[in-house]
């Protein structure tokens, strides 16, 4: 298998030029690299707590990362994704609310992971329309999208769902305790979500690798032109790949809602869109990578909290190694391109 | 400038397509490089300009070793091609794709520039509007851009592949005229080409390539049967004049139909298709061909008329439903509008045929089989030969079809592969329906065709059936008399 052996080799190149990067950067400020990296480690991995919460920021990113997947096959970039989550989150919310004294919080939760889908999707169509018959570029409208979702989540909180007396950042009123995702003993990640997240690969990598809709979806994104030759319509698969990208963002809004705040705050999509664009480019557009790459980037998120109290580091460090590794991912896959290209 | 190739190996994976060729060209000469589709012609072509690394082998410019490691090495060295797909920038301007990469005479003033596109023009007689868009000009008009670009930049050897490809007779006169010209001007060209007439009329030497290797070279005056046998592993077959049959129901009809688009955009056009006819579209590259083929497989939006296909009116973009009645369109630019590049044929027959993987395995390779395509149901479409590509696109057409749209179909193709291509499509699509085609060389519409239609500068000035064709009449009737 001269392809896996490829894949790794690229893997452990990446590796290798983000450690070089990053305990460069830590030595010109003074910090051991060594001991930043053990608490990254033990920030992540030190307890099934910690665990438990790195496995929370897997579910939102892998499932943007699955969704902006399929969005990237029908060749759209679709950056709308952050928004898309809020109007997600915005739709668990607002049937949360609206279901607080049903009696019957099950059918609840459930509505509101329906609705978050619903609401996203239909907030991703908007931006596919835009392109489909507006001609507008995705990335300007997902972009402009972005800023939309951000003025209504803010008007709704400090609007008409602010908390009796006091509008605040910290959010809406917490929904009661029986229309929170049950959790486990000790344990802060859902198992249902966690499950729904798995589900949602399985099906993925069904449904992109081995249906026609997949093989369909890739070719539209291959050659536009040419698809409407073959009786299929550019323009159909487009939104559909959006839409499908969308609902899977608002998946992740929806949880994070019901599942990890139990109410609507304005940081709902905690930046995992855009993180999610990058997990999508390291894994080089492919779908295996895609869990691999979110834990390690949720592991990243998760263990920097600490660097500030006991390095006097910023957190920010995270965001630097996923820069660091993206950049150097591209580097190697382009230059391997660039290998290809002049000898087949 | 003189060329000299030793022993050049290329691998492509486990495939050993070129397997040491050597070939030395005189400075001052026009040689010319011959063989079947998938011979090595483009690939040994690519190595000499820099797009593709060799395997092995030497080459000598005037005696003395050089790289040509990149196009931009290969440029400078005074290498420059033609090539059969355009290499340009569609988006923009005429004059934009004079200018553009011009480094060794930086020079952006557009006036200089536009009168300088405008002498080259005149010296070579081709008519192009320096304002115009890319895009809206046709492979053969694109061709031309790019031969001027050659000739603008200060090339010493030119490259010329397939390059009658889509010009008029005229112009090629023309052409050939300006290439004698710079021939005695010192300058070297190389020209490959299926169309063995051409290279008898314009070379002084000739090689022959046949599976990678050199089989034989050749000097003027050339014996064309001894090129054949040269060029085939058998000599291949006279193609017998198609007999003729009488018209059946009307299938597709195109009312008072105008469009934009191309150059001259398609004024008014009436026409009524029949089942069993096969309809050779004539004219100048650009006159609205490809423009009515594209109206009739309804992927272009008619600003006025209508085109009305087994009884329905598709008068929107309506591909789909063209398609689903029996339909088929093949375009021109294959990598560009036709084939996906990336994927696979197996890929290509799963989206053709809607079916399953297993089947469209199969029906690769029977396709592969069938119509020798030079490749496996896993290779991609882009790591095929032009030809192979063409003949990939000739097998997925679904055997159902009953109106086949053919934009220059046997471009590409050596005279063997067209003769067969022609009897193919003629057996199992002229019965059940009708083949309409374009096609830039009106002696193949002659022989093809039971009906002609003839266009001029965007409208049909000819409709005529064969027995009352008259070469004279459609070759004055294309250019306007």
């Amino acid at each position: 298998m001269p392809n896996l052996r490829q894949h790794l080799t690229d893997t452990l190149l990446i590796l290798a030029i983000v450690l070089a990067f990053t305990a460069l950067l830590l030595a010109i400020v003074g910090a051991s690299p060594i001991e930043a990296f053990g608490h990254l480690f033990k920030g992540s991995f030190g307890s099934w707590s910690k665990f438990s919460r790195v496995l929370n920021v897997w579910i939102p990113l892998t499932l943007c990362s699955l969704g902006l997947l399929y969005a990237f096959r029908s060749g759209l970039w679709n950056i709308g994704v952050e928004g898309q989550m809020v109007l997600g989150a915005i739709g668990a919310a607002g049937v949360l609310r609206w279901g607080v004294d049903s009696g019957n919080p099950l059918l609840m939760l459930t509505l509101a992971l329906l609705a978050g889908m619903l609401l996203a999707a239909l907030w991703a169509l908007l931006a596919g329309w835009l392109k489909t018959r507006g001609g507008v570029h995705e990335i300007f409208a997902g972009l402009g999208l972005n800023f939309v979702s951000m003025g209504i989540i803010l008007w709704l909180i400090f609007g008409p769902w602010k908390r009796p007396g006091i509008a605040s950042m910290s959010g809406t009123e917490p929904f009661p305790a029986a229309l929170w995702f049950p959790t486990l003993e000790g344990w802060r990640v859902s198992p249902f979500a966690l499950a729904l997240t798995v589900l949602a690969i399985i099906i993925t990598a069904r449904v992109l690798n081995h249906s026609r809709f997949g093989l369909n979806l890739k070719a539209v994104g291959h050659n536009p032109r040419a698809v409407s030759l073959y009786g299929l319509s550019p323009q159909f698969y487009l939104l559909i790949g959006i839409i499908i990208s969308g609902a899977l963002a608002g998946l992740a809004g929806g949880l994070q809602v019901s599942g990890i705040y139990h109410r609507l705050i304005p940081a709902i999509s905690s930046g995992y869109g855009y993180l999610g664009l990058l997990v999508v480019m390291l894994a080089n557009f492919r779908l295996l990578p895609i869990p691999f790459i979110a834990l390690f980037f949720a592991a990243l998120n998760v263990g920097s909290i600490q660097l500030p109290m006991m390095m006097q580091l910023d957190s920010s460090l995270s965001g630097v190694i996923q820069g660091a590794c993206v950049l150097s991912a591209l580097l190697v896959f382009g230059l391997r391109k660039l290998k290809r290209g002049r000898n087949p | 400038m003189q060329i000299e190739l030793q022993q050049i190996h290329k691998h492509f994976g486990k495939a050993h397509v070129l397997k040491g060729i050597d070939l030395k060209v005189d400075a001052g000469s026009i040689h010319g490089l011959v063989g079947e589709n998938g011979a090595g012609k483009s690939t040994l072509m690519k190595i000499l300009t820099g797009y593709l690394s060799r395997s092995g082998g030497r080459i000598l410019l005037d005696g003395e070793e050089v790289e040509c490691e990149t196009p931009a090495a290969a440029a400078a060295l005074g290498i420059g091609m033609l090539y059969q797909e355009p290499q340009d920038f569609p988006p923009l301007t005429v004059l934009d794709n004079f200018i553009v990469g011009r480094d060794t005479h930086p020079d952006n003033h557009r006036g200089r520039q536009q009168a300088r596109l405008q002498n080259l023009a005149d010296q070579v007689h081709f008519n192009l509007d320096g304002e115009a868009q890319l895009e809206q000009l046709t492979v053969g008009e694109r061709q031309q851009l790019e031969f001027l670009r050659l000739l603008g930049r200060d090339a010493r050897l030119l490259i010329l592949d397939e390059p009658t490809t889509g010009i008029s007779d005229r112009q090629k006169e023309r052409l050939f005229a300006a290439l004698h010209q710079i021939r005695d001007q010192g300058r070297t060209i190389l020209l490959v080409s299926h169309k063995l007439e051409e290279v008898v009329a314009l070379c002084d030497r000739v090689t022959i390539l046949r599976h990678g290797e050199v089989s034989g070279e050749e000097s003027a005056p050339f014996h064309i049967p001894r090129l054949l046998a040269l060029m085939f592993d058998q000599s291949p077959a006279t193609d017998a004049k198609p007999q003729r049959r009488a018209p059946g129901d009307a299938l597709l009809w195109l009312r008072n139909l105008s469009a934009s688009g191309e150059r001259t955009g398609l004024h008014d056009c009436n026409c009524t298709i029949h089942q069993g006819e096969v309809v050779g579209l004539a004219g100048l590259s650009g006159s609205g061909q490809g423009l009515f083929l594209r109206l009739a497989a309804a992927l272009v939006q008619p600003t006025a008329g209508e085109v009305e296909f087994h009884g329905r009116s598709l008068n929107r973009r309506d591909h789909r439903t063209m398609r689903r009645l029996g339909g088929c369109f093949l375009p021109a630019n294959r990598l560009e509008e036709g084939l996906i590049a990336g994927f696979t044929l197996v890929d290509h027959f799963t989206l053709a045929l809607r079916c399953s993987r297993r089947e469209a395995r199969a029906a690769a390779e029977r396709a592969i089989d069938k119509f020798r395509i030079r490749g496996t149901p896993d290779s991609t479409a882009d790591s095929l030969s032009g030809g192979n590509q063409q003949r990939l696109l000739l097998s997925l057409i679904p055997t159902g079809a009953n109106m086949v749209l053919l934009e220059n179909p046997t471009r590409g193709l050596d005279v063997e592969s067209a003769g067969w291509v022609w009897r193919y499509l003629r057996k199992h699509y002229a019965g059940q329906g009708a083949i309409v085609f374009s096609s830039a060389e009106l002696d193949e519409i002659l022989a093809v065709a039971d009906r002609v239609l003839v266009f001029f500068d965007g409208r049909v000035v000819r409709d005529l059936p064969m027995d009352r064709v008259d070469y004279q009449d459609v070759a004055a009737a294309m250019t306007g008399n």
